[in-house]
């Protein structure tokens, strides 16, 4: 069976992926291009008996190197040549699509038009006289409605039509780029032509094309190819770059987008009819933005709108969170019942389940704020957030959808940084990025709530919500504080130019938003039965070894047997106020031994051996351990200074008892607090979020995440304590 | 009568018409690739509530962009 690989691309907003969903339906999976963090997605069907590979490009408005996502398009069409394109256009507004269509048929592919979203063409009234469009284009056009399926078995044929008959063959487009360009042109062509340059791939009009818009791609592979053709390339685009700025005030590459828009017009001019009265109609989105937009309703609007999705996500996303709790709970508890006590059930108890159960408790949260993101995000509401919110955020060297990881990660007390962090997908600019990346996790998530709940009860034991909403506030200043110092020296740099399109409200389809929702949640879901369990295994490891030596458990065993056998002694049905007493003592000596046992292990020896450095800010071993517990999860922290503080098993929904403790501790203060807070505040984030984060940039971005978050924290906590210790 | 103005200091509800734009590189293709050229009529159809960025009507879609890019973009209003 023949196979046929046919690449989907388009503009963002065009309707693109809904084409690319009605046309695989579940039969498609997502993964990264190589090296870079844009989505890959690729769909296999069948059709007229021949196997179909389908892969959607990233969107573009254009084909140029000045993004990821432009540069893997490119590149991919180079390198893998495939049969066909087929690119989806809006066609409601057609002349800004066509523009990448124009630069499709430059490069020589076969391309099939897509005009999408003909029904609201229609419902404004326009008129798009397709077969016209097909005749000047060269392109077979099909009009479709990717919201319903419409024509998208038509396009299907169009494009395997077009692959038989062009059986690979690619007929670059030649458009006149004027006077000054087309000689330099005519010229380059002919000396790329003798020269075999690049040409068993690209035409050669277009590499001299790119060499004339100084495309720095091209011209570094040029340079690695022949450093002799392409020096003389580059010289013959230096001078008419000079002479056009000096003549036109124009550099080439602004000419030759000028020349193609001049075509576009062209083509359009006799295709497309405008209602007599459509420039005094203003559309539905503009009324609407009317509305979500103003100057106080807008931001007004904006904040319930976030406060509806952080509500959602937490309220009902918490049902089913229950539900996957329990049934570790169970799982653990019948895994503990059916194995004999033992090295290898604590491992599969504590290690396997608990971990890789904590991590995928995260899924529905993740799965409800992704359906409700996903939502706005095809409705184009988050554009205006973007819109309205970029004058405030770019302040501090971020960028207007910075906003939305940051709620998440727990703006509002008690998100979570998991979904945080993967919110930022929706910024498309990579230095904005990675300053939200890192500062989103110091948002206080609600594994920390309890951290700090702990400590207000202990500390401020009458002002527990003035501190949690100052540890809240506390939080975003830091946040933006940070994101402008990293923008001022690791990611210096302008700040990324927001040129970006409103686009017009639609309605989310259903099955877009749950194949999305689908998407992401599955990759985190798979993060979780890999990577997350091997670190897991590895924090067990370092909080149960070394065990205590024998003796030491024989001595704690000899402590215990006069009890038990005091308790023995009372007979069958002894009376209540006797046998409590002797229980009391018994769990007592038991939580001893576990904090000996604790401090024992290579976490207690960690924690023990950083004591000469973290009591300058406050911290004892104890401490110590939970904060390195904490970097597994944040929850871990109230758990872990239960252990060692011999506790026993504390619930951290229910510190009480804790507090007490610790407030009781001679070394543990009002201005320990404070720093332990400002550290757990700013720390390292929880090793969820630091794949999640590597994820999204880099595990070099991660790591740098994980000791520069942990060193401002300790140098801020040392501060705080410092300067509390002598004041309070 | 025609007077040239920079796109900053066009109002809220002007039509316009860009006559020129001037940035280069990474910023002007990007202006240029959404189909900001000259020549293009544009409607001002608002401003962020901080004033900026702001918002432009071509006559298919919307776009926004920020002042300190618009400063790039010299425009000439059109009587209504």
């Amino acid at each position: 069976m023949d196979k046929v690989t046919i690449a989907i691309a388009g503009n963002p907003n065009c309707g693109k992926t809904t084409m690319f969903n009605a046309l695989t339906g579940a039969r498609q999976h997502v993964a990264n291009w190589p090296g870079v963090t844009v989505e890959k997605k690729v769909g296999r069907m069948h059709a007229q008996g021949r196997e179909i590979e389908l892969v959607d490009l990233p969107g573009t408005y254009s084909l140029t190197a000045y993004t990821q996502e432009e540069l893997v398009s490119r590149n991919y069409l180079v390198e893998e040549r495939p049969e066909v394109v087929v690119d989806i256009l809006n066609a409601d507004a057609l002349e800004r699509n066509l523009y990448l269509a124009v630069q499709f048929r430059e490069m020589g592919i076969p391309l099939v038009l897509g005009l999408n979203m003909m029904d609201e063409v229609h419902r404004h009234g326009k008129d798009i006289d397709t077969e016209r469009l097909a005749t000047l284009t060269g392109c077979p056009t099909v009009e479709t409605v990717a919201r319903n399926g419409e024509g998208k078995n038509r396009l299907l044929d169009a494009a395997l039509k077009l692959a038989e008959e062009k059986q690979g063959e690619w007929h670059p487009l030649h458009i006149s780029y004027g006077p000054d360009l087309d000689p330099v042109l005519t010229e380059m062509e002919e000396i790329i032509e003798t020269s075999g340059f690049m040409t068993d791939r690209i035409p050669a009009r277009w590499t001299g094309i790119k060499y004339l818009e100084h495309d720095e791609d091209v011209v570094l592979k040029g340079r690695v190819m022949d450093a002799d053709v392409s020096n003389r390339l580059e010289k013959m685009a230096d001078k008419v770059s000079d002479h056009t700025i000096k003549t036109l005030k124009a550099a080439p590459d602004a000419i030759i987008a000028d020349y193609r828009y001049g075509y576009i017009a062209g083509i359009i001019k006799g295709v497309v009819s405008y209602p007599v009265l459509d420039s005094r109609r203003i559309s539905m989105s503009d009324k609407i933005d009317k509305v979500l937009t103003h100057k106080f309703l807008g931001p007004l609007i904006m904040l319930g709108i976030v406060y509806m999705i952080y509500k959602i996500t937490f309220t009902v996303g918490e049902i089913p969170m229950g539900w996957l709790e329990s049934l570790f709970g169970w799982l653990g508890e019948t895994v503990y019942a059916a194995m004999p006590d033992g090295l290898l059930r604590s491992l599969m108890v504590s290690g396997v389940i608990d971990g890789v159960g904590g991590v995928l408790g995260f899924v529905p949260l993740i799965m409800f704020m992704f359906l409700m993101i996903s939502a706005l995000e095809d409705s184009g509401y988050i554009a205006r957030m973007a819109y309205m919110l970029d004058r405030v955020f770019r302040t501090f060297g971020l960028h207007g959808t910075s906003v939305l990881p940051f709620i998440v990660s727990g703006g509002i007390a008690g998100g979570c940084a998991v979904p945080g962090v993967m919110a930022s997908r929706t910024l498309r600019s990579p230095r904005e990025k990675l300053a939200t990346l890192f500062v989103a996790p110091y948002m206080t998530c609600g594994a920390k709530v309890p951290v700090f709940l702990m400590l207000a009860a202990a500390f401020f034991p009458n002002q527990g919500a003035a501190v949690m909403v100052a540890i809240t506030l506390g939080a975003w200043v830091m946040a933006l504080i940070v994101a402008r110092i990293l923008r001022w020296t690791v990611i210096r740099g302008e700040s990324t130019p927001f040129v970006m399109e409103l686009p017009p409200y639609r309605m989310p389809t259903l099955a877009g938003v749950l194949i999305h929702t689908w998407e992401r949640t599955w990759e985190y879901a798979k993060k979780a039965g890999t990577v997350i369990l091997g670190i897991s295994i590895l924090l067990w490891a370092l909080m149960t070894f070394p065990q205590l030596p024998e003796a030491e458990v024989a001595k704690f065993e000899a402590e215990r047997a006069p009890i038990a056998a005091q308790i023995e002694a009372l007979g069958e049905n002894p009376p209540e106020s006797a046998i409590a007493p002797l229980e009391d003592k018994l769990s007592e000596i038991t939580n001893r031994e576990a904090e000996d046992a604790l401090r024992n292990t290579f976490a207690g020896r960690i924690g023990t051996a950083l004591e000469p450095v973290s009591e300058l800010a406050g911290f004892n071993w104890r401490t110590n351990i939970a904060l390195t517990g904490g970097f597994a999860a944040k929850e871990i922290i109230v758990s872990t200074l239960g252990t060692a503080y011999s506790l026993g098993d504390v619930d951290p929904e229910d510190a009480q008892p804790l507090s007490r403790r610790i407030a009781a501790d001679p070394g543990f203060s009002k201005a320990g607090a404070i720093a332990l807070i400002i550290f757990v505040m700013l720390y390292a984030p929880c090793f969820v979020t630091v794949v999640t984060m590597a994820r999204e940039s880099s595990w070099k971005w991660a790591m740098f995440s994980v000791f520069g978050s942990t060193g401002l924290a300790f140098g801020l906590a040392v501060a705080a304590f410092q300067i509390t210790k002598n004041i309070l | 009568m025609s007077r040239t103005i920079c796109l900053r200091q066009a109002k809220v509800n002007q039509k316009i018409k860009i006559l020129t734009v001037s940035a280069e590189g990474e910023l002007g293709r990007r202006i240029r690739d959404m189909g900001l050229i000259p020549g293009t009529e544009v409607h001002v159809i608002g401003k962020a509530p901080l004033k900026d960025p702001v918002a432009l009507r071509l006559k298919d879609f919307t776009l926004t962009l920020r002042n300190s890019e618009a400063d790039h973009i010299m425009v000439e209003p059109l009587e209504d």
